[in-house]
């Protein structure tokens, strides 16, 4: 591609909210410059490749997955706005995911009924104040763009008095898309609540390269400018205005190009700190994970695990936090993407194992001791896993990434893979024309990335902004 | 232009943002929205794809007049006529 001299918009990031935005401009005719960083597009979301193998980032499960036709779903919006026939996800269904706390267990499967009629057993005398604590959640409008940032676990003690069960029904939430630590904003929450228990969660056969596929083909389809290598140095703006962006690309070196909007989904200080306008008050994220991959030559079912992911927690209490060590080794997410309901796609056994991670830790970590400490966080996320297994498993190759590896790739502050625990909901920031997108205007994880792409080029793009 | 070729320019258009619903069993005189998973966001895209392929514009506040298929072809034949 060649560079045009000006764009009615840039797009910063080619991860899955770059791309939606991207997408949604230049299908009403907006020339768009879609710029990435790194040499391939996903971003949190992506994939590599390693001994032959092909490996995902991100993408333990995609959330919302309804089935076809579910009206109204974020889903089924999602897949219209970017005209992506719901067929094309190849969109395979969970068998169940397990909740394992040292004292009990819940399990949920993409059916709701099963999941209220387990608490119902499992915490009978609570059974009351949950239904009405779903009802409340049920009735909650999360996505509207005004709404207050509450604290969500207060609101659940109002309805449930057992610690234990507000503890195993958090796990899951906020490992998968909470930027506070020990809590979550109850919109947050209810969008977690909807998209993985009520609405349940799938994984499109072939991973996260589906999802970039169709991705990438609509760019292609719509003309956007798509460059890889090129990165944002910096937003001028005039008069408070965005009127110029400054690049770094690979083979051309520095450029400047002109637009009135700048959609960036690299994080809100990160952004910020690219234009005249640092903002010091805007916290980086803590959240970090390491992640373990391991190829086994038989596959979880053989050994008699059928589930497809395991929440595992070894104290009664939840302890979402950027840990004191270099990973919490007490609490970790167990992916078994095997154990989706069609697994034609895998010849060997897979298991993906995520420790909460101290960034800073690792970070200074000279590179002897790096190597080392993550071949210890291998050994013990294979021994942790092992628990899981009737049998023993044959362990064949692993590779463990770490929140080094995350900020390498995604130039995210500390490797926060959930971003600024402060948020833009409306995407608006001080320079007019400069929006976020994605993680940091509040909607985290691949369908709400997505989403907040699409809405932000709606609201900004399509609807207000220049023309 | 006839109405039939307003209907089926309106058509086609719905037929490509609600692309996994069947609309070739649309009763015109019910609300399109009952019929189809249409919500707000997809009557702006109708809205946006009228003015990018037929330079028909839609002002907000005659956004209701969109709601059944009779409605549309009402309502746009005249502004498609005046530009024919
Ligand atoms: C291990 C792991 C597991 C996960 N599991 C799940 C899961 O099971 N389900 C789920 O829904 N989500 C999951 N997620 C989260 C999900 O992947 C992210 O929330 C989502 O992909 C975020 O998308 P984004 O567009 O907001 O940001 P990003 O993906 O971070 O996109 C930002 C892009 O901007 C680029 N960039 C940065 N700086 C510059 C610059 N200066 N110039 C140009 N480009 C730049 C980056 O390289 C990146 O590609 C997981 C994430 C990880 C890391």
């Amino acid at each position: 591609m060649e560079f045009k001299t000006s764009y009615d918009a840039i797009v910063v990031g080619a991860g899955m909210s770059g791309m939606a935005a991207a997408i949604r401009l230049a299908m009403f005719d907006r020339k768009v410059l879609l710029i990435e960083k790194h040499s391939i597009p996903g971003g949190l979301n992506s994939f590599y490749r390693r001994a032959n193998r092909n490996l995902d980032v991100g993408l333990h499960a995609l959330t919302n997955a309804v089935p076809k036709g579910t009206r109204g779903a974020p889903l089924t919006k999602l897949l219209k706005q970017l005209r992506i026939p719901y067929e094309n996800l190849k969109l395979c269904p969970q068998t169940y995911s397990l909740i394992r706390f040292p004292e009990k267990t819940l399990s949920f499967s993409n059916d709701f009924n099963e999941f209220d009629e387990l608490i119902k057993t499992t915490f009978p005398e609570q059974f009351s104040g949950w239904t009405n604590f779903v009802t409340a959640i049920k009735d909650f409008d999360e996505t509207n763009l005004q709404n207050e940032y509450f604290s969500a676990k207060e609101k659940a003690n109002e309805f449930l008095s057992d610690p234990l069960l507000i503890e195993m029904v958090f796990s899951p939430l906020m490992i998968y898309g909470s930027a506070w630590e020990h809590d979550m904003d109850w919109s947050q929450f209810v969008i977690m609540f909807k998209s993985i228990y009520l609405e349940g969660l799938g994984r499109p056969v072939g991973g996260v390269r589906t999802i970039i596929k169709l991705l990438t083909d609509k760019l292609k389809e719509l003309n956007v400018d798509l460059r890889y290598s090129c990165e944002l140095q910096s937003i001028e703006s005039v008069d408070g205005k965005v009127s110029t962006v400054l690049l770094k690309d690979r083979k051309l070196g520095e450029l400047s190009i002109q637009t009135q909007q700048v959609f960036s989904s690299i994080g809100l200080p990160e952004t910020m700190d690219k234009t005249n306008h640092k903002e010091a008050n805007i916290r980086a994220g803590n959240m970090s994970f390491t992640e373990s991959i391991f190829f086994l030559k038989e596959k979880p079912r053989e050994l008699g695990q059928n589930a497809t992911l395991i929440f595992h927690n070894n104290r009664d209490q939840y302890l979402y936090q950027k840990p004191k060590t270099l990973i919490d080794d007490q609490s970790a997410v167990i992916c078994l993407p095997n154990n989706y309901h069609d697994d034609n796609e895998f010849e060997e056994g897979i298991v993906r194992v995520t420790f909460m991670a101290n960034n800073e830790l690792w970070t200074n970590l000279s590179e002897e001791d790096y190597k080392a400490q993550k071949e210890i966080v291998s050994q013990k996320a294979k021994a942790l896993v092992s628990t899981y297994f009737e049998k023993e498993a044959t362990f064949i190759f692993d590779d463990t990434f770490t929140p080094k590896t995350v900020t390498r790739y995604t130039s995210h502050y500390a490797g926060a893979v959930y971003g600024s625990p402060d948020k833009t909901r409306d995407g608006k920031t001080a320079i007019d024309g400069l929006y976020i997108t994605g993680t940091d205007q509040g909607f985290l994880g691949i369908v709400g990335a997505m989403l907040s792409g699409i809405s932000m080029a709606n609201y900004h793009g399509l609807q207000g902004g220049a023309q | 232009m006839t109405a039939t070729d307003v209907r089926t320019k309106v058509l086609d258009i719905i037929a490509d943002i609600a692309l996994d619903d069947d609309v070739t069993t649309i009763d015109d005189s019910v609300s399109l929205r009952e019929q189809l998973d249409l919500d707000s966001m997809d009557f702006l895209d109708i809205v946006m794809e009228l003015k990018k392929r037929h330079k028909v514009e839609v002002p907000q506040e005659d956004y209701p007049k969109l709601a059944t298929m009779q409605s549309c072809v009402d309502y746009l034949s005249p502004k498609f006529q005046a530009l024919a």
